[in-house]
């Protein structure tokens, strides 16, 4: 019955869920023992050469790939997962990007600082108790969630829009699977 | 006229008009000449024109109103300003290309101001200015606005030393700025609203382009500015101006042409029940619209506000759009006119295939890597680059980044795209063979230079070996550019290209075995290059030396990354070489040797 409920994916923890898991990945780089020459190929060499079995350390070599300089600033941090926030009650929304935060508990922090308010302790059973106000999510599908409910990686990718809702209403939520 | 004909009438004392009038056959020539020559506009034929004979040369000289000088170390400031006396437009190019990819030391030169010096007295009607990758400082920006008072347009591409206080100089004394058009380039942020110094008066604007100021802009100044600019066709915004405040803009220009949209985000504070305005219906009344870029903090949900301009887009620059192949499908299936697309490479194979599937008339076509990390896979591949040379056979231009590529596909490519004039294509990871049979990428290179007859710039990469650089020897006759990075085997591969390649006018070389009998094998062309520039490759000081002995005209610097550094390796950090009239510059910093 217990593995039936799989708690292990629906806890409440900081970090990845499903990190336990993860394989590394093998990386086959190309031999070439012809290119002997300058210090940035002996670089990528030793990166290339190091091991067979794990995954070469990422050599970086001075102006490689030729892309400009801004454009890497641009390129390289992933896009943001920016989502509305709205509290009930409160006349402005504020917009944040979850990409920034690692878990529910360093969300919930920056919610509470938002919004100037203490946001209690997650149960599964009982949801968000002895605070008054419990924060919400409305999901791809449209359905209003309890934040917290799914694994955090889950949470980023379904959350549309984030809502702290008033204790008394966020009462029925706690139960959507 | 008359003031500018060499020949004066001395001792003329006859009282008759017509005698006093009459001009010699030499002089009736000149003026003729000069009137036919104000019609040439190519700086090439005006070069021809120039080696006739010396009146010839002279006439040239008095009636050229643009100049071009593609490396400003090539010839000084005092003797071009002493040649040509009636400019109205001044290019200059600066520093190698090479320098946008961190390989050149800061402070190496490409500095304005000596151009500035000898061009204040002499053209006082200046109206244009374009630079690219040169040193500009605020000063300079200053004296320009100040003493310039025709000064309508300007134009700054990959420029640095400047910043938001010297564009304020611009705004406030360029009376009749036209255009002021900043692309690519390094802007400090000084605190300064520039933006506020255009005056009222100020209503000339043609085109604004700062989407590289990473800087804050006073809004409500701008939207100032373009009500009060009729003439308004091109406005790229920068990051900081919000999807809100876009919309605001595209209201009062709906007579744009092309238009660089910001973040195209909304701001974080949204007031709660505040609606959306209508994105689409703002785009809709802008039909003149032609190019649009931007997109620099994208929410892919505003994508279908773009729906009423796509069909008549012929320019599309989705570069800084992290966008995914559904998403691009929605823009690009309808963007049917399009010439020119800019895209990363987020959209995957996937999204390449769309592209194919609708451009039929795509000219231009750029690939940008997301991620800069040398990765065994990557969202693009031979894949995408097959289906594009199968659905865009006009294109002209490919730059192509990716992690794998094959030569089949590179092949195909040559076959099937045979107006290809440029072809760079960046395999990311370093001496990558053709995944698909192990092989080196020599022959889809080959193809290439032997099928695109119309080819004058390449750019390689992979695994190479000589015989690539063999087929550019044998078949690249009319290139111009050609770009190598980690490639071939030895001096041959270089020789090959030395002695092949009569058109070439820029090589530019980074981490090849490339060294002094290659050096040498190009001793007959160097002097119609533009240039030469080979980093981390295998060249010798002596050999330099000797070059720089064997070649007067020729300006050898080497340079090395710290200025105290002893010459402990035996080979040359860089070398970059060019023809010159001048001779050895005087503002080399400690770092550079010339020889």
């Amino acid at each position: 019955m217990e593995s039936d409920l799989n708690f292990k994916a629906t806890e409440l923890r900081l970090g990845l869920p499903g990190r336990d898991e993860c394989e590394e990945t093998v990386k086959s780089t190309p031999k070439n023992n012809k290119r002997a020459s300058s210090e940035s190929n002996i670089r990528s060499e030793i990166a290339s050469s190091a091991t067979e079995t794990h995954p070469a350390p990422k050599a970086q070599i001075v102006g490689w790939p030729p892309v400009r300089s801004y454009r890497k600033k641009h390129s390289e941090s992933e896009p943001g997962i920016y989502v509305k926030v709205s509290m009930d009650g409160a006349p402005y929304l504020r917009k944040i990007d979850l990409k920034i935060y690692d878990g529910y508990s360093q969300l919930l922090q920056a919610l509470e600082n938002m919004f100037k308010l203490s946001i209690g302790d997650y149960s599964e059973r009982e949801g968000y108790k002895g605070s008054e106000y419990s924060p919400a999510y409305e999901d791809k599908d449209g359905d209003l969630m309890l934040v917290g409910d799914v694994p955090w990686d889950m949470f980023k990718s379904s959350c549309k829009k984030l809502r702290i809702m008033k204790g008394s209403e966020a009462k029925g939520l706690g139960f959507c699977a | 006229m008359s003031g500018s004909l060499d020949h004066s009438d001395k001792g003329q004392t006859a009282p008759d008009l017509s005698i006093q009038m009459a001009l010699s056959s030499d002089q009736a020539l000149e003026i003729v000449l000069e009137n036919v020559l104000c019609f040439l506009s190519s700086r090439h034929d005006r070069n021809a024109a120039s080696l006739v004979c010396k009146s010839w040369y002279r006439a040239e000289a008095l009636t050229r109103s643009e100049l071009f000088i593609g490396n400003c170390y090539s010839v000084s400031p005092q003797r071009v300003t002493q040649r040509f006396r009636q400019v109205r437009s001044v290019s200059i190019k600066g520093k190698p290309r090479f320098s946008d990819f961190s390989l050149l030391p800061r402070n190496w030169g490409a500095y304005f101001a000596t151009w500035l010096v000898s061009m204040v007295d002499v053209y006082r009607g200046l109206e244009k200015v374009y630079l690219k990758r040169m040193c500009i400082t605020d000063d300079d920006l200053a004296f320009l606005a100040h003493n310039f008072p025709a000064l309508k347009d300007i134009v700054l591409v990959c420029c640095e030393g400047f910043g938001t206080s010297g564009l304020a100089f611009v705004a406030s004394e360029c009376r009749n700025i036209r255009v002021l058009d900043l692309i690519d380039c390094d802007v400090s942020d000084d605190d300064e609203d520039w933006i506020s110094w255009f005056p009222e008066s100020s209503t000339s604007l043609e085109s604004l382009t700062f989407d590289c100021v990473e800087s804050p802009i006073n809004f409500e100044a701008l939207e100032r500015l373009v009500i009060r600019s009729p003439s308004l066709k091109k406005l790229c915004l920068n990051e900081y101006i919000t999807i809100g405040q876009l919309y605001r803009l595209m209201v009062r220009a709906p007579q744009l042409t092309h238009l660089g949209t910001g973040s195209f985000s909304p701001s974080e504070l949204v007031v709660h029940g505040e609606q959306e305005p209508d994105y689409a219906a703002a785009f809709a009344a802008c039909k003149s619209l032609i190019c649009l870029s931007g997109f620099k903090e994208i929410v892919p949900d505003h994508l279908a506000a773009l729906n009423p301009v796509c069909a008549n887009l012929v320019t599309l620059n989705f570069s800084y759009a992290h966008i995914n192949a559904e998403q691009l499908k929605s823009v690009i299936s309808r963007c049917v006119k399009l010439k020119s697309l800019w895209v990363l490479d987020s959209i995957t194979d996937e999204g390449l295939q769309a592209v194919a599937a609708t451009c039929k008339d795509l000219l231009e076509l750029r690939v940008f890597p997301t991620d800069a990390a040398d990765d065994a896979d990557g969202p693009v591949t031979e894949v995408g680059l097959l289906a594009i040379s199968v659905g865009c056979r006009k294109l002209r231009s490919v730059l192509y980044f990716c992690q794998r590529m094959t030569n089949t596909a590179v092949t195909a490519m040559s076959k099937n795209c045979p107006d290809l004039e440029v072809f760079r294509l960046c395999i990311i990871g370093l001496h990558r063979p053709d995944p698909v049979t192990g092989e080196a990428m020599d022959e889809g290179f080959g193809a290439i230079v032997k099928n695109c007859k119309k080819l004058t710039r390449l750019a390689v990469s992979g695994l190479l070996t000589d015989k690539a650089f063999c087929y550019i020897g044998q078949y690249g006759k009319l290139l111009r550019t050609l770009s190598v990075a980690f490639a071939g085997d030895s001096d041959l591969g270089l020789r090959y290209v030395l002695k092949g390649c009569p058109m070439l006018r820029k090589l530019e070389i980074r981490d090849s075995p490339f060294g002094d009998l290659a050096l040498h094998s190009g001793l007959h062309h160097y002097y119609n290059m533009r240039f030469l520039w080979m980093s981390s490759c295998r060249v010798t000081h002596k050999a330099c030396e000797q070059i720089a002995r064997q070649l007067p005209r020729l300006v050898v610097e080497m340079i090395s990354k710290d200025e105290d550094k002893e010459e402990t390796s035996e080979y040359v950090e860089t070398l970059y070489m060019y023809r010159s009239l001048e001779g050895p510059r005087a503002d080399a910093p400690g770092f550079v040797r010339i020889l």
